[in-house]
């Protein structure tokens, strides 16, 4: 379905990364990982990508929230792959705190990295897309841009500003051929989320129990082959926000 | 100078002639928008073998063409 495409997924060497790259390579996608932390992690992702799905599979360490490292890491992929057909901006973190006791630093950080990040992928891989005249974005958000969350002003602030990032790329990029849709997880069970058995929120899941990883991973793979789909935020969240 | 390549391709994309390309032609006068002027470079970069970065608005194929010398030092 994705044979000869090439996909970017930022954030990739673990979580819904991880998950997201299987499934594209599954599809037949060949995948450049990019990722700011040991570059190991996300050659062991590209590893199981070429031996379990027979695709091309490269690691990149980069800062997406570097506009001129984005930029570097892009032209690299464009000279190992030859272009890009998908980037899913994936690349995010938390630094929880009330709003009343945040520290400036923590508010700016989740903003560069999330926010600032899912654009600077975008600003370089845009011209890629354009040239093709084909192109699929996949910012991934989360329900608590959609309804908040206490203890998240930063984290919902960056998710929600993508929501914005999506519908506006949409529009902007529509007339190229080019789409951009967001997904948003609800509470997943990933290394960033940690242990969430306790939270109380769990219960007021319609399903009733958390996602995982390859939830996430099936909305993706939906969103790279739907192609009257543009602007749409998909809700993977048991719910929880509807 | 890049406005015979850049003449070429724009009569290539919009079919006219490209004697009537003038360095004063506004893009939006040739059907050319904003966003056509970032394939355009692209197009471009191909053509005349550079990698050029579109980082401001350009109005005219003259605006084009400095930009593009600009970017050349």
């Amino acid at each position: 379905m994705l044979n000869g495409k090439t996909a970017i997924i930022t954030g990739g060497s673990r979580g819904l990364g991880e998950a997201i790259a299987y499934k594209l390579a599954s599809m037949g996608a060949n995948i450049a990982i990019v990722d700011i932390g040991d570059v190991s992690l996300s050659d062991k992702v590209c590893a199981k990508c070429k031996d379990e799905y027979k695709v091309e599979a490269k690691a990149y360490q980069c800062d997406v929230s570097n506009f001129d490292a984005a930029k570097e890491t892009v032209a690299n992929i464009k000279a190992d792959f030859g272009t890009a057909h998908i980037l899913v901006n994936n690349a995010g973190i938390t630094r929880d705190g009330l709003c009343a006791m945040m520290k400036e630093e923590d508010f700016d950080k989740v903003i560069a990295v999330n926010l600032k990040g899912a654009f600077n992928m975008i600003r370089h891989t845009a011209g890629l897309f354009i040239r093709n005249r084909e192109g699929c974005i996949i910012n991934i958000s989360s329900v608590a841009g959609l309804m908040g969350n206490v203890g998240q002003c930063n984290y919902a602030a960056s998710k929600a500003g993508l929501v914005g990032l999506t519908k506006t790329i949409a529009k902007e990029l529509a007339p190229k051929g080019v789409r951009c849709n967001a997904i948003a997880p609800g509470f997943i069970a990933t290394d960033m989320t940690g242990n969430q058995t306790e939270n109380p929120l769990l219960k007021m899941i319609p399903l009733g129990k958390m996602g995982d990883a390859d939830d996430i991973a099936e909305a993706a793979g939906y969103l790279a082959t739907a192609k009257y789909v543009t602007g749409e935020v998909l809700r993977v969240d048991g719910g929880i926000a509807m | 100078m890049y406005f015979d390549a850049i003449a070429k391709i724009v009569a290539e994309r919009t079919g006219c002639d490209v004697a009537d390309v003038k360095p004063e032609s506004k893009f939006s006068e040739l059907g050319i928008d904003s966003l056509d002027t970032v394939e355009l470079l692209m197009s471009l970069e191909d053509e005349i073998g550079i990698e050029i970065e579109l980082d401001q608005k350009v109005e005219t194929i003259s605006d084009l063409d400095k930009f593009i010398q600009s970017k050349q030092g």
